[in-house]
């Protein structure tokens, strides 16, 4: 499988990236390159194959569900670009 | 160098705690060595007052005899781990600023076990590289050089700048993180021993994320008894890591020394690649005589899946990282670029936050998670995934103890010499050690000589999980053969 220019524009925006139109061909190749690399996955035969979920095989852990840190919020805020009373700010999201 | 420099880990906790030298006067004679090797690169950031400050407090602990496993102990540490009150950028422009309100958890247990902070070393950005180029701080450049060259040799990566610091003796000891090789690289190219514990013994706590079913926090040091200190006291369980195991930290320094004889030591076939250079079969060869010699029986054994390994990698880690690095979109911290609404802001932020390495592996991880592409190759990967771990556990259930293989499928590489038109060029230096993450397994890289050009070259023992401690034996007894190797000053 392979990449053209629309869909290397459609994952960019997916990732929230903003790529130039002259970066869109470098971008496609690289792309490309990759994945004509991991091509070779479709020749290995994984029929009934449980696909690996978890590392090591453990129960995952349960904890209680309550409040165990937190009220900190000028160490939360610590390293925003931008913060009022305590809040983050952003630009305007609904007109 | 100075006499206090040149000390083992080991040798420099005993003389601390005879009393022949103190913790302030060894934190000095590092942070020169340091500030003499500033050409090298391999510190982002450099913190002398905290440094003193720290092995005062030790030195007084040690009068108290209060002291700590690791008091005194100067170390650096990667970029990646958060470090309270000190920046942790993980050498990305898009958290060039960021100062962490908390420590990592392996910080924290070596700060409890009395270590003395130097510095944060350089890595490739997010820890996405083999060869500490794509770090926004500049490359990292080795202290090894080619015979009678000056030619710039990388230290690898992506834990380029600890590996360096580690073999230029400007610390003790450094920490590391391993998603598919990023501390048995570097330290096969810099002639240091480091380790990639099994998936779940380290806390990934604090550790800036990459690839979060990949990563794993290991240590660098110049022994392998100096690993196995450095190991007991960054392992342990962390509730606050829903993936690491409770289970006891064994005393791993008593497994150095301990003897490999019977032990059953595998040599994958797999591993014997076409056009691999003669000195690497050679070394191999050499590191199954040593262990041989020492009473280990050798067994030629399979892991079919292996050339699938490193595919597989490149698309399980890079969904992984764009996922993980969603996180980064200048709202909650790091770099902000103003746009026209959230989106342009978000868009901006990260075109201009982000490297090229970094930019093309989220590209390329969103793409196979992106609706339609999921089971052609994300669900895929991890079915093969899933083959490369039984390939390994066949051969453990058949008695074998441990593996044997090169490190790296050749020597270290100039600065500029790799990767430039080709991203996959630079992907092959991990061949070796990618497996080894994808099985979730413990691997622990060790010196074995040198090449033709004086380059070290590294074995790469592989164990099976949760069993640290037979890698540290059989990694010890190649040492023993092999002996140190330490690059010529010329910084």
């Amino acid at each position: 499988m392979s990449v053209d220019a629309a869909t290397v524009r459609r994952i960019a925006h997916l990732a929230r990236i903003a790529v130039a139109e002259n970066e869109v061909e470098h971008l496609q190749g690289e792309l490309n390159a990759m994945l004509a690399f991991v091509e070779q996955l479709q020749e290995v035969d994984v029929a009934g194959v449980e696909p690996m979920t978890s590392v090591t095989p453990m129960a995952m852990k349960k904890r209680h569900d309550k409040v165990t840190d937190g009220d900190d919020a000028e160490a939360v805020l610590k390293n925003a670009p931008a913060s009022e009373d305590h809040y983050f700010l952003v630009p305007k999201v609904i007109e | 160098m100075n006499e206090l420099t040149s000390l083992s880990l080991a040798q420099a906790r005993d003389g601390l705690a005879k009393k022949d030298f103190s913790a302030v006067e060894l934190a000095d004679a590092h942070l020169l060595a340091i500030e003499q090797a500033r050409a090298l690169n391999a510190f982002v950031l450099e913190t002398p007052e905290r440094a003193l400050a720290m092995a005062k407090a030790s030195d007084a602990r040690i009068h108290a005899g209060k002291a700590g496993p690791l008091e005194g102990i100067p170390l650096a540490i990667k970029d990646m781990f958060c470090t309270e009150g000190v920046r942790t950028s993980a050498c990305s422009k898009i958290l060039e600023n960021f100062v962490p309100t908390y420590d990592s958890t392996v910080t924290s247990q070596l700060w409890r076990a009395g270590a003395v902070l130097l510095g944060k070393t350089n890595n490739d950005e997010f820890a996405m590289g083999s060869s500490n180029e794509t770090s926004h701080f500049g490359p990292v450049t080795s202290p090894w050089r080619r015979k009678g060259s000056n030619v710039a040799i990388t230290p690898g990566g992506s834990s380029g700048g600890s590996a360096a610091a580690v073999a230029a003796h400007l610390c003790l000891g450094a920490t590391g993180t391993d998603t598919g090789g990023s501390i048995r690289q570097p330290a096969a190219f810099t002639g240091t021993v480091g380790i990639k514990p099994t998936y779940g013994r380290v806390s990934r706590w604090g550790v800036v994320a990459f690839a979060s079913s990949l990563d794993q926090a290991g240590p660098f040091a110049r022994t392998v008894r100096d690993s196995a200190i450095l190991l007991r006291s960054m392992a342990g369980h962390d509730a606050k890591d829903t993936t690491c195991i409770d289970s006891p930290v064994p005393d791993y320094e008593k497994a150095v020394g301990r003897s490999v004889k019977g032990l059953r030591i595998g040599i994958p076939k797999e591993y014997r690649l076409d056009g691999m250079p003669a000195e690497i079969e050679k070394i191999w060869e050499q590191g199954r005589a040593w262990l041989k010699a020492a009473g280990a029986e050798l067994v030629e054994v399979s892991l079919p899946h292996t050339k699938y390994a490193l595919p597989a990698y490149y698309i399980v880690a890079p969904a992984e990282a764009s996922s993980n690095l969603a996180r980064y979109d200048g709202v909650r911290y790091g770099l902000r670029v103003p746009g026209r609404d959230i989106t342009d802001m978000y868009e901006r932020t990260r075109a201009e936050g982000f490297g090229a390495e970094v930019r093309r592996r989220i590209m390329i991880g969103t793409y196979v998670l992106s609706a339609g592409y999921y089971d052609a190759y994300y669900l895929r990967a991890q079915q093969v995934r899933t083959l490369i771990k039984r390939d390994f556990e066949a051969c453990f259930k058949a008695g074998v103890h441990a593996m044997l293989t090169p490190a790296t499928p050749s020597a270290a590489f100039g600065v500029g010499e790799k990767g430039q038109a080709d991203p996959v060029e630079m992907y092959l230096n991990d061949v070796f050690t990618v497996t080894v993450n994808m099985a979730g397994l413990p691997g622990i890289a060790v010196p074995a000589g040198l090449d033709g050009q004086g380059l070290p070259l590294g074995l790469q023992l592989i164990g099976r999980p949760f069993d640290e401690e037979t890698l540290f034996s059989a990694a010890h007894v190649i040492e023993q053969a092999a002996g140190h190797f330490k690059a010529a000053k010329w910084w």
